[in-house]
């Protein structure tokens, strides 16, 4: 494994019952880029990510994460190696302000939560991240709403935010735009955008939208039936036969939300 | 320029005031309190004439009326202290316990069996003594129960209570819990006697009510109390961010459970006895009742809460005779109804409204 790759994956398998979900995937991804994987309902996507946040393990086949075989760690002992993970769902405070959900987020990295002597404003340093995050991911004018009042978007928004405060190296975002309304969507990609464009963190991205990665994405692999069809630049992609023939031709229009 | 720039540190010092003002003016009221009952509805003939004005201050508080209302007052310090403590599980970690009193009724009979004709403690060691059993069982109980949630913690909680009023009431351990009587006139010393020195027992209600106050709000506003929010708000997510609940919870349910057995120890103190009452499941209802009144999650709420329970309860009974509870089911179902974040946490909130409990109120009806 060369420095520049941060995860990497050995022939991963995963089996439910009769049914392969994973099977067989060798994918390399480079430290500080932005890799997505593409494909239809059932191409195994979100079964490949659990496998990567440790939410489910693999059938055989192995993890690597910064070199270090991770396969038999548990999902937050990779939280604390730096996978952050976010989710299809949204999964708040309800009743707590924006800021607060990022705060604690960022407090939950510390370790200054059993202090329970002082006050949490003594902690100014997670004060500060939060407040940053949240004008981050573009919901500064609500720091101080309860996260409920927040519309889908800007509680997706508020997702990313939770996931940043952890300051993870490596972020797996789960179809962050599902259920987003399409005026909503240009914002989110551009937060992503950003972090990306700091050049600290990589990420990989699951999405459903093909026309949403292609500007954003540094690399694109595309699963189907379970395995690797293709990877590449987006250009490559798009331009790619077995991927046209095999794959765009039929399912296009699953693709890009049209239909 | 300059203005702006010297304008933080003034206005942190402002904020602080700002947020702190309305509990230093209670704070004052209750100080001042004897004094006042003294002076206002004291008896005059109770004070020696040629005696100094401070002795006659003293004499006054300690006969009539003035004395009568320092022991209403006292009482409502103490519940106070058990409604808070239940509002720190209840309101900021969402525990629904059903078992409080096994802590309040437990630090009663610690402190009374303690100092009484078996041990015969002296009243300091067996105060720390008192908060060292409350400790450890909080600790046990709080590992049992804390294993599962919800409805079914208030079971657990509920079965755990019951077995310490069952022991309490079991005739085998008469010489010491005194069985269904309970313990009457053990040795309380004599310099804080609350009918010998009720102005004295009342500062020392007040300092138990202002201390357990003090910690118990520093504990939500602290790290590890965000924690225990968040933990209410969306268990589930605090621990994916990375927080072991669980411990947060502990943490929580051994303050509570603390704080409540000193409110039972104040209680027996003061009555100078203890009955197998102290451990019922209608003590724990009166701290959620207490709780749900005064704003659920708001800490000044519970205390607004014993104190207008404590008031209606002496009130009611006046004018209603035996049929007081059904005079004030009636007040807590209109208080439910209308105000359903309880008093502080409908006004903080400012969503009084009329209609709405109206509408509340008719649907009653509705259910077929």
């Amino acid at each position: 494994m060369d420095d520049s790759t941060i995860l990497e994956t050995r022939d991963l398998r995963r089996q439910f019952g009769g049914l392969v979900a994973v099977d067989g995937v060798s994918m390399k991804v480079q430290a500080h880029t932005l890799h997505t994987i593409i494909g239809p309902n059932g191409a195994g996507k979100t079964t490949f990510f659990n496998l990567l946040s440790g939410n489910i393990r693999p059938s055989s086949g192995r993890v690597l994460f910064k070199g270090q075989d991770i396969t038999d760690q548990p999902a937050h002992r990779r939280a604390h190696l730096g996978i952050g993970r976010s989710f299809q769902i949204t999964n708040v405070f309800p009743n707590l302000t924006v800021l607060e959900n990022v705060r604690l987020a960022a407090q939950a990295v510390g370790h200054d939560s059993f202090k329970f002597w002082q006050h949490h404003r003594h902690f100014q340093q997670y004060e500060a991240r939060a407040a940053a995050i949240v004008a981050q991911v573009g919901l500064a004018a609500q720091a101080g709403l309860p996260a409920r009042l927040l519309p889908h978007g800007g509680k997706r928004k508020l997702e990313l935010g939770i996931l940043l405060a952890a300051d993870p190296d490596l972020l797996l975002l789960d179809e962050p735009t599902a259920g987003m309304a399409r005026e909503e969507i240009p914002m989110l990609m551009e937060v992503i955008q950003s972090v990306r464009a700091a050049g600290d963190k990589t990420i990989i991205l699951v999405e459903h939208k093909m026309d949403l990665v292609m500007n954003v994405s540094d690399r694109i692999s595309v699963m189907h039936q379970g395995r690797l069809l293709a990877e590449g630049a987006p250009l490559e992609i798009a331009a790619n036969k077995t991927v046209q023939a095999a794959y765009l031709g039929d399912l296009y229009g699953d693709l890009t939300g049209r239909k | 320029m300059e203005s702006t720039a010297s304008l933080p540190t003034k206005s942190v010092a402002r904020q602080r005031l700002g947020e702190w003002w309305p509990y230093l003016l209670v704070l004052a009221f209750l100080v001042l309190f004897p004094a006042i009952a003294a002076l206002t509805i004291g008896d005059s003939t109770a004070a020696q004439p040629g005696a100094g004005f401070f002795e006659q201050l003293v004499q006054r508080a300690e006969s009539g009326y003035a004395k009568f209302w320092q022991g209403m007052v006292i009482q409502m310090l103490i519940l106070g202290i058990f409604a808070m403590s239940y509002d720190l599980l209840l309101g900021y970690t969402g525990i629904l316990s059903f078992g409080h009193a096994m802590f309040f009724g437990t630090g009663g009979y610690a402190i009374a069996i303690l100092i009484g004709r078996n041990f015969n403690w002296p009243f300091g060691l067996a105060l720390i003594a008192v908060v060292v059993i409350a400790l450890v069982q909080s600790l046990v109980f709080g590992v049992l129960s804390l294993r599962v949630k919800g409805v079914y913690l208030a079971m657990v909680t509920l079965a755990f209570a019951e077995m310490f009023f069952i022991l309490a009431e079991a005739g085998d351990f008469r010489a010491y819990t005194g069985a269904d009587d309970g313990l009457h006139g053990f040795p309380v010393p004599a310099y804080l006697s609350a009918t010998d020195h009720r102005t004295r027992f009342y500062y020392l209600a007040l300092i138990f009510f202002v201390a357990v106050f003090l910690m118990t709000k520093r504990l939500v506003d602290s790290p590890t109390g965000r924690v225990m929010i968040a933990s209410r708000d969306n268990e589930n997510r605090a621990m994916m961010i990375g927080f072991n609940t669980f411990w947060f919870k502990l943490i929580a349910f051994v303050a509570a459970g603390v704080f409540a057995a000193l409110a039972g120890a104040l209680f027996a103190l003061y009555n100078v006895s203890v009955t197998p009452s102290v451990l019922s499941v209608g003590r724990t209802i009166d701290a959620l009742a207490m709780t749900i009144i005064g704003g659920v999650g708001t800490l000044v709420g519970p205390v607004l809460g014993a104190a207008i329970i404590q008031l209606l309860g002496y009130w009611l009974e006046r004018w209603f005779g035996a049929n007081w509870t059904l005079v004030y089911g009636i007040i807590f179902m209109l208080i439910v109804i209308f105000l359903p974040y309880g008093i502080v946490g409908t006004l903080r909130a400012r969503s009084f409204r009329l209609r709405e409990g109206w509408r509340r109120w008719r649907k009653l009806g509705d259910r077929d």
